[in-house]
């Protein structure tokens, strides 16, 4: 087992390098230079000169492009031009922020979307069936930043039951050790400011886990109705099993091979999802940051942001697979 | 102090949260229930002034750097407002300088030296005495910088006002400063600057505690020239002598700052403000809706009605702005001042005022508002007259009008163009009513329109504008048409020299004559259309019942005056 993963680590690097090529490449050729976005109304055509050469837009790609990974390897990704700041240190601050995010929207996506898909497979054809469907229909259609703003305008303003962006009240005198805001107040014991953190990640986690949810809900439905049809279930049940048994160990662990896959991919389409739904809520994660990125042709963000998301895509398709073998013992990593 | 549950109306906003807690789990429930009873008994011990003296303040974006003489942008600077005091302040509601750290001030009759008499008493934020060498250090520090401390992105303002470095003195303004004795002090100048007193009143000439300069390294700003970084200073150490002083900024969250006890003005009534970061327009005024901020700045124009009707408190700053039609002249019909002058013609200022921008917005002539000098009030205009503007046409060639690219903004803004779509629109009406097609070009703000209008020759009508920094013609004037510019595409000798020897003037009253002069010349020329001076309005929670508003953005947080 730890040689495949040491194997399949070792397979990252020239897939990592090869992409940090054709996005240096890409970056590099946007449209617009960063300086007018620095220096805005301002900017003299000096200026703007002036600013190419500081940040070294003006040499050659390939230098510029050797200086990058150079200092890359030693952990270096680059100052950000729009806060001046390490791009690292940029990162490991709103980190935090989207992980509690996504976590929250994974949550409610697996834990309302398999025993929905479960029960509409159970109860094939019938009511909750076909309900599911529409749900899960409706889930998909609606655009994340649509199904944001409906959730916000609705919980938020006009019945103010919950608040409406930002990770805390701005009132909350909170310490914070590790950025994980609700672990934060719960490590130091301010209760109130962990539930003030939580109450301001149901909204965002609502909006960002809605597709997911959507797409859970319809492989697991689709995944079960496959099962409990297959042969051994019949068997099993001819022999006389218990139904609970047959249920949870025959069919549910059976079915969930590909759901498993489908969450690890979701994992992915969360992160980019959390760009519109950061934005949004105004929530201080990776999502808005990269945005800004954008806006601001913040390259070093841009850069190491996609690294960053490359590396983490192929952790998870990893852990993805890993899993397989737990669920089902026939499937072994190679 | 302790501001959790200091506010009456956040208590009852938690209670309505607790509501909703109610469905999702009991056991946090319980939790919660024993905690907000706490913050109720809080706020009841708060005692005898029920005025919450927290202040929220919607921010667009975080500060670029809490250093403000390393900063050029409004967000950097309203937060620095409430650190930083300069030698120099603001005449309330206007953008007069007027005294601040410095009680008065003495020019000599060649404007070459200003003797400043300092305030007493004064300290820093770290216990710093605030005298005469500390306003020479501050100086002295500008002047020394080297490499990249001298880039437009970082010293943008000492840089484009007092033009050269100790390392260049051919070109600087500065040449030294004497202390004479602990509150008087000499500024002496190496050219006239007849802006120099309104000059200072800029945050970027905000007084620094020299001993919290060196201490947290403020110059270090940056290893190399292509990673420039904050200094250690910049990031969490800023200390000045203004009411406020620094606590703490959560990146891209908020950034919070305390009163200062030994402030040697009126302390007012806030003791803790918070700056929130809210980069949406509509997730700010939502924010303001649901009671989780003060206010905000810069309110989109559709919203400020509906807000007035719900109860919220409106302030417009007085118009120091200016927008207007650019046209290059790189298009060869645009070259053409008949044709400049047609499209001058065809246009109604005052319905695109009344349609398209806030209330409080004045009509343009030229482009400075009239607070400013040398604003004049005889300039040539060119009012509506669209039969006037089809027989320019047809002077200059184009009987039946022609077709010309407009460039605009999306997705923006700014204090002198709140919705450049709209105004678009309603521009392009207007010149087809004269027979003059356009071709919408529209670009995003940031980092392509912006870089298409000013860095490439590639546009023809387009849409822009300034807001001023301090009361200074050059400030506007100068910026736009001192030097031969891609936006405008056009090269007049004259007018580059005319503005260059204003600027250098140190008789104020000359100047302002040669401004005048100067703003016909322009106006005759033609080379862009002042359309208006936009007013820019700020939003307000009902319990703010008088906000500072200033013209040039100087609104220090002690002004702001709460009902409950």
């Amino acid at each position: 087992m730890l040689r495949v993963i040491g194997k399949r680590l070792a397979l990252l690097i020239p897939t990592l390098f090869g992409l940090s090529i054709l996005l240096f490449l890409w970056v590099r050729n946007l449209p617009g230079g960063p300086a007018t976005a620095l220096l805005g109304e301002k900017a003299t055509p000096e200026a703007i000169a002036r600013i190419n050469e500081l940040y070294g837009f003006d040499r050659p790609l390939i230098t510029q492009y050797l200086t990058y990974m150079g200092k890359l390897f030693q952990g270096d990704f680059g100052v950000s031009i729009n806060t001046g700041r390490p791009v690292l240190e940029e990162f490991a601050t709103r980190f935090p922020a989207t992980i509690e995010l996504t976590v929250i929207a994974l949550i409610f996506a697996v834990g309302v979307g398999v025993p929905l898909g479960y029960l509409a497979a159970r109860h094939n054809g019938r009511f909750i069936d076909h309900s599911s469907v529409v749900l899960s229909l409706i889930g998909i259609t609606v655009p994340v930043f649509f199904l944001a703003f409906i959730l916000k305008y609705l919980f938020a303003i006009q019945w103010s039951l919950l608040p409406p962006d930002g990770r805390q009240d701005p009132r909350m005198d909170a310490t914070h050790y590790t950025q994980f805001y609700v672990l934060d107040g719960l490590l130091t014991g301010e209760y109130d400011a962990a539930w003030d953190a939580f109450l301001h990640l149901i909204l965002p986690g609502l909006a960002l886990g809605t597709i997911p949810l959507a797409i859970i809900v319809r492989i697991t439905r689709a995944s079960v109705l496959e099962v409990q049809n297959a042969d051994y279930v019949r068997t099993a049940r001819a022999k006389g099993l218990k139904e609970s048994t047959i249920r949870g160990s025959f069919i549910l662990r059976n079915a969930m091979l590909p759901v498993v896959t489908t969450i690890g991919l979701q994992l992915g389409l969360l992160i980019s999802g959390a760009v519109l739904t950061e934005t949004v809520f105004a929530f201080n994660g990776i999502g808005r940051f990269l945005r800004d990125a954008i806006f601001g042709l913040d390259y070093p963000v841009l850069q190491g942001f996609i690294i960053f998301i490359a590396v983490l895509y192929a952790l998870i398709n990893l852990i993805v697979d890993l899993s397989y073998s737990v669920i089902d013992p026939r499937v072994r990593v190679q | 102090m302790s501001n959790r549950g200091t506010s009456v109306r956040g208590a009852g906003f938690a209670r309505k949260r607790a509501a909703l807690t109610a469905g999702i789990s009991i056991a946090a429930l319980l939790l919660t229930g024993c905690v907000q009873s706490q913050r109720e008994e809080d706020t009841g011990a708060e005692g005898d002034s029920a005025i919450d003296s927290t202040f929220v303040f919607a921010a667009s974006s975080d500060p670029k750097s809490l250093d403000p003489a390393f900063a050029s942008d409004g967000e950097s600077f309203r937060v620095s407002r409430q650190i930083f005091e300069g030698l120099v302040g603001v005449e309330p509601g206007t953008a007069d300088p007027a005294p601040l750290l410095a009680e008065s001030w003495e020019t000599a009759e060649d404007g070459l030296s200003t003797v400043f008499q300092l305030k007493e008493g004064v300290t820093f934020h770290d216990g710093t005495p605030f005298n005469a060498e500390a306003v020479c250090f501050n100086f002295d520090r500008w002047y020394n910088w080297t490499g990249i401390q001298q880039a437009e992105s970082t010293s943008y303002y000492y840089g484009s006002l007092f033009r050269g470095f100790a390392d260049s003195p051919e070109n600087a303004i500065y040449e030294s400063c004497e202390a004479n004795g602990d509150n008087e002090v000499t500024i002496n100048l190496a050219k006239p600057f007849a802006g120099f007193i309104p000059a200072l009143s800029l945050p970027a000439f905000g007084m620094q505690s020299p001993t919290a300069l060196e201490e947290y390294s403020a110059d270090e700003i940056g290893g190399t020239a292509e990673a420039p970084s904050l200094s250690e200073y910049a990031l969490g150490h800023p200390v000045g002598t203004g009411p406020f002083k620094f606590d703490s900024w959560d990146v891209g969250q908020q950034l919070e700052l305390s009163i200062y006890d030994e402030y040697w003005g009126d302390k007012g009534q806030i003791t803790k403000t918070i700056f929130r970061i809210i980069d949406n327009p509509q997730a700010r005024r939502q924010a303001l809706e649901a009671g989780d901020i003060d206010g905000y700045d810069l309110v989109a124009p559709a919203d400020t009605q509906s807000l007035k009707d719900a109860g919220y408190n409106i302030t417009a700053r007085d118009p120091f702005t200016i927008l207007y039609l650019g046209m290059n002249q790189a298009i060869p019909e645009l070259e053409d001042p008949k044709v400049r002058e047609a499209i001058a013609h065809a246009i109604d200022k005052e319905a695109l005022v009344a349609q398209t921008l806030p209330e409080g917005t004045k009509v343009a002539t030229q482009f400075i508002p009239d607070v400013v000098d040398g604003y004049n009030e005889d300039v040539t205009t060119y009012d509506f007259d669209p039969e006037r503007a089809k027989e320019l046409l047809a002077e200059a060639g184009y009987p039946d009008g022609f077709e010309v690219t407009f460039n605009y903004p999306t997705n923006v803004s700014r204090p002198y163009m709140p919705t450049p779509e709209e105004v678009f629109t309603n521009l392009q009406a207007q010149l087809a009513d004269v027979g003059i097609t356009v071709e919408p070009a529209p670009a995003a703000w940031s980092p392509d329109y912006l870089n298409q209008i000013q860095a490439t020759p590639d546009h023809g009508l387009h849409l822009l504008g300034w807001t001023g920094d301090y009361n200074d013609t050059d400030n506007f004037i100068g910026v736009f048409f001192g030097q031969e510019k891609q936006e405008f595409g056009f090269d007049n000798p004259e007018l580059f020299a005319a503005l260059d020897e204003a600027r250098g003037m140190s008789d104020r009253d000359e100047q302002t004559e040669k401004y005048k002069e100067i703003n016909e010349q322009i106006a005759e020329f033609n080379p862009a259309i002042p359309l208006a001076h936009p007013a820019p309005s700020l939003a307000f929670a009902p319990r703010v019942t008088s906000y500072p508003a200033s013209p040039v953005n100087d609104e220090v947080f002690t002004d702001i005056e709460l009902s409950e």
